[in-house]
């Protein structure tokens, strides 16, 4: 294993991936007003992949997400998984949402259960198989409370648990832990790795925070600053599993990987910013 | 300030207010006390006459009239309000064709459809209950449609991923939405259903607080007026305790609301 990072090249080649994305592009609006978020995307997340995808605020990460998940429908490109086009919402995808998605009326339990209740099991198997996954996310005390009676993190654990009910193939996270404090955070990337590395799903993971993606990922995306952002590089890491986050931030091998991303990362950083301090000083 | 602190100086509050009453209309210290009487009445008649109302039991009749006008008017104005906001909500063409007629429905002063549902259902419990309708019925629908239609987009999409079909968002999501907006409401519709009884019962009826009170005003029965009117306002406080006491059940989920007292 070399210490050193490497830089991949786009996959090509047809290979055997879950999620595919074929020369993707997005634009929002119509028009003179139109605009390009993503374009030109190539991506592949193989099976059991953990892929990170970072980049400047703006970039559409997000987008790419939603693409993925069927929210939203490319202008231009291919969006397949298990080899079938994207029509509609993506039956065999799982989505952590950055902002709070849970029903405010319904219990943390019922929550979970909804889920199950959807896909057509019985009532009482669905609540047993809820309350079963509250407690491995350690919310056993917490089934009946609503989630204005949570703190974020456990709330973002029942919307890890109602994601994770239905047994997705994929597993879709839009900067979920964005709005938790560090150590929690800390948490929920240690508690996403145990119950991932169960059974190892793919998963397409967006954040802007390069220490979480290097931590969590088995490789990392980098985004150039938008409009129109494209894939700048690929990174593999090769860090070893089971890895715990605040100690893998330790390893020597981290801060190389952390260096070589940040190199690719920076002047679009300075990009994006230099782009919102425009538009800000625009009359 | 403690509870007990409070609630002395409420009653303290409405003892001194009696208290003034009740000098100014016995002693002739503003004027002639038979003139203020004539217009203001006096604490002590007035809450004789209530004692006698209660005692007599002749209140009961009239009381049990306004409260099933008030249910009817509540249950049937909400029931419509919440099936044609539901409905307007998830069809925003019809919405848009019948938009200027709702709001000219709505800024139509309703006291002046008195007259015509009085023609219309005669002078018997249902003319008030369409008085009423009226206006429950608007606030329930503007709330349930804006209940449909501002229903997070995070919840609605995480609610599409979970695999929810247009059925199962109805009734996980759009429903208890449209629901909680209409409870929020609940005290303001309750009270205008009681508004749209009694105004109703005050133009022309046979029964009920409304009657009362126009009764005892056509003989220049002061008392009986005021009687009528504390009567009233006991009437609405009860209710309102009722609506919240429902209230909190069924809105167990929400937080609570930022700087209550």
């Amino acid at each position: 294993m070399s210490p050193l990072p490497q830089v991949v090249a786009h996959p090509i080649a047809a290979s055997s991936g879950i999620v595919r994305l074929d020369h993707v592009s997005v634009r929002f609006g119509l028009g003179a007003s139109a605009y390009e978020a993503v374009a030109d995307v190539t991506l592949e997340v193989a099976a059991g992949e953990f892929v990170a995808i970072v980049g400047p605020t703006g970039c559409g990460k997000s987008t790419l997400l939603n693409v993925v998940a069927g929210l939203l429908a490319p202008a231009a490109g291919l969006a397949r998984v298990h080899g079938r086009k994207v029509e509609g919402v993506t039956a065999q995808a799982g989505y952590l949402f950055q902002q709070d998605a849970l029903m405010p009326w319904k219990t943390a339990l019922a929550n979970v259960a909804v889920a199950l209740d959807v896909a057509g099991v019985a009532g009482l198997e669905a609540r047993e198989r809820a309350q079963a996954l509250l407690a491995r996310v350690g919310l056993a005390r917490f089934t009946e409370r609503y989630p204005h009676q949570l703190s974020g993190g456990q709330r973002k654990r029942v919307a890890l648990a109602q994601m994770l009910i239905r047994n997705p193939a994929i597993l879709l996270m839009d900067e979920p832990f964005g709005p938790l404090d560090a150590q929690t955070r800390g948490m929920m990337g240690d508690l996403l790795l145990s119950l991932w590395s169960a059974d190892r799903k793919a998963v397409l993971f967006v954040t802007h925070d390069l220490e979480e993606a290097i931590s969590l990922a088995d490789r990392v995306v980098v985004m150039s600053a938008g409009p129109s952002s494209r894939i700048m590089a690929e990174h593999r890491i090769n860090l070893p599993r089971p890895r715990a986050i605040n100690e893998i931030r330790l390893d020597p091998a981290f801060h190389d990987y952390r260096r070589a991303i940040w190199n690719d990362l920076r002047d679009e950083v300075m990009k994006a910013y230099g782009a919102q301090d425009d538009a800000g000083a625009a009359p | 300030m403690s509870r007990m602190r409070l609630l002395i100086l409420q009653i303290g509050v409405g003892l001194g207010l009696l208290l003034i009453w009740h000098l100014v209309s016995t002693y002739p210290i503003l004027g002639d006390v038979r003139t203020i009487q004539f217009f203001f009445s006096n604490p002590v008649d007035v809450i004789a006459r209530i004692w006698k109302l209660f005692y007599t039991g002749s209140i009961w009749r009239h009381l049990g009239v306004t409260l099933s006008e008030t249910l009817l008017a509540f249950v049937i104005g909400s029931v419509a309000g919440v099936v044609v906001g539901f409905w307007f909500a998830r069809q925003p063409r019809v919405a848009a064709i019948f938009d200027p007629y709702v709001k000219m429905a709505n800024a139509l002063p309703r006291v002046v459809l008195a007259p015509i549902f009085m023609l219309w259902f005669g002078l018997g419990i249902w003319s008030k209950v369409a008085l009423g309708f009226t206006l429950v019925f608007f606030i329930v629908f503007f709330n349930v449609y804006q209940g449909v239609k501002e229903v997070s987009p995070v919840v609605l999409a995480n609610a599409r991923m979970l695999g929810m079909n247009e059925r199962q968002l109805l009734r996980h999501v759009y429903w208890p939405s449209a629901l909680s907006w209409m409870f929020s409401s609940l005290h303001t519709s309750v009270g205008f259903a009681l508004v749209g009884a009694v105004v109703g019962e005050y133009l022309g009826s046979a029964a009920g607080l409304g009657y009362l009170i126009h009764e005892a005003e056509g003989t220049f029965d002061v008392t009986g007026v005021y009687a009528g009117m504390v009567v009233l306002s006991l009437f609405v406080i009860l209710i309102d305790y009722g609506v919240t006491l429902v209230e909190g059940r069924l809105l167990a989920w929400r937080p609570p609301a930022a700087g209550t007292i």
